[in-house]
């Protein structure tokens, strides 16, 4: 008995290890504001510990926690509607200061500053998608899961994630192809 | 600010399909996203102490109980003010009825000690009607 426990405290220390960048990663990207990220990183890890016995394995754990993760934000977003009269702190860092992130050394200085006005522009696109087209956006091209595992993921099916992704895509196109 | 060379490595497969500027871009997108994620996580975490909320929520109920003491202190403070007023002006009407029962209780005296003059001073005249037998009492007293 003592034996199984520590296999799956084990096991569960492995997961967190692996998956937490790329969850914290889509938090971030989603949100835009490192504490929130980190707050709903450790709520979804949390969560997903407390459930960690009722995981049959029928989804990849990757999944499971995007899943948990997804819900949480939701959550978070439907509390703060709610709860207007709370004072909220945001943190939500600027377009221009997430795009910041840009690659350096090997191109050319008119290069960068084209590939950030490029960014700029996607996070822009990003910002006008609805949150279910922005997730399977992120999913997708951010973090790169098949279709079948944002459908899982995201509870939607898979002609759905496709259609939101189309119009996500068509979106970024147009915010691009505006300023070319 | 650090270049993810793995973005350049995995694509998703409809990309291809994409014109290569959307490629470009959201390969980009994707190199920046995971850069400033490592960023923020290499960053060292401040663990935000619970103090100064629980020093908040003290705060606020605090105020939040001085306002509600304040308010029920008001509204008491009104309906006691309005009580008085009630009672000031039931005495003022019971001192002006008091009055009036005064002079209503003078007026009646007077009227009657009006008419008890008015009957002596009648009782003691004899009247026109009775003169001349008046009179022949004298007449028959002479002869």
């Amino acid at each position: 008995m003592e034996t199984a426990n520590e296999m799956a405290a084990a096991e569960f220390s492995h997961v967190v290890v692996s998956h937490r960048p790329q969850i914290f990663r889509f938090l971030l990207a989603s949100t835009r504001d490192a504490d929130l990220a980190e707050t709903l990183t450790q709520e979804c890890f949390l969560k997903a510990h407390r459930n960690w016995a009722s995981f049959r394995g029928e989804s990849t754990a990757m999944t499971w926690l995007m899943r948990i993760a997804i819900n949480l934000q939701k959550d978070h977003w439907r509390n703060r509607r709610v709860q207007f009269w709370r004072t909220t702190q945001t943190h939500t860092v600027d377009i221009s200061e997430a795009s910041d992130w840009l690659p350096s050394g090997e191109s050319s200085q008119e290069q960068q500053l084209l590939a950030r006005e490029r960014v700029a522009q996607v996070w822009q696109a990003v910002q006008g998608l609805s949150e279910r087209q922005r997730t399977v956006f992120l999913l997708r091209y951010v973090e790169e899961l098949e279709l079948s595992e944002i459908a899982v993921s995201t509870g939607l099916s898979e002609g759905t994630v496709k259609a939101h992704l189309s119009r996500a895509l068509a979106r970024v196109r147009g915010k691009l192809g505006g300023k070319r | 600010m650090i270049w993810n060379r793995r973005a350049q490595v995995e694509e998703p497969a409809e990309l291809e399909a994409l014109d290569p500027v959307l490629q470009q871009s959201l390969a980009h997108f994707k190199a920046s996203v995971h850069a400033w994620s490592a960023d923020v996580e290499s960053r060292p975490r401040t663990v935000m102490s619970t103090a100064p909320r629980v020093r908040r929520l003290a705060v606020g109920w605090a105020l939040a109980l001085l306002l509600g003491l304040g308010g029920v202190s008001g509204v008491l403070l009104k309906r006691q003010h309005r009580e008085q007023l009630a009672q000031q002006a039931q005495q003022a009407q019971e001192r002006q009825l008091e009055q009036q029962r005064e002079l209503d209780a003078q007026r009646a005296v007077a009227q009657q000690n009006l008419l008890a003059k008015v009957e002596s001073d009648i009782s003691r005249e004899v009247p026109s009607a009775m003169e001349p037998l008046a009179q022949l009492m004298t007449d028959d007293a002479t002869r």
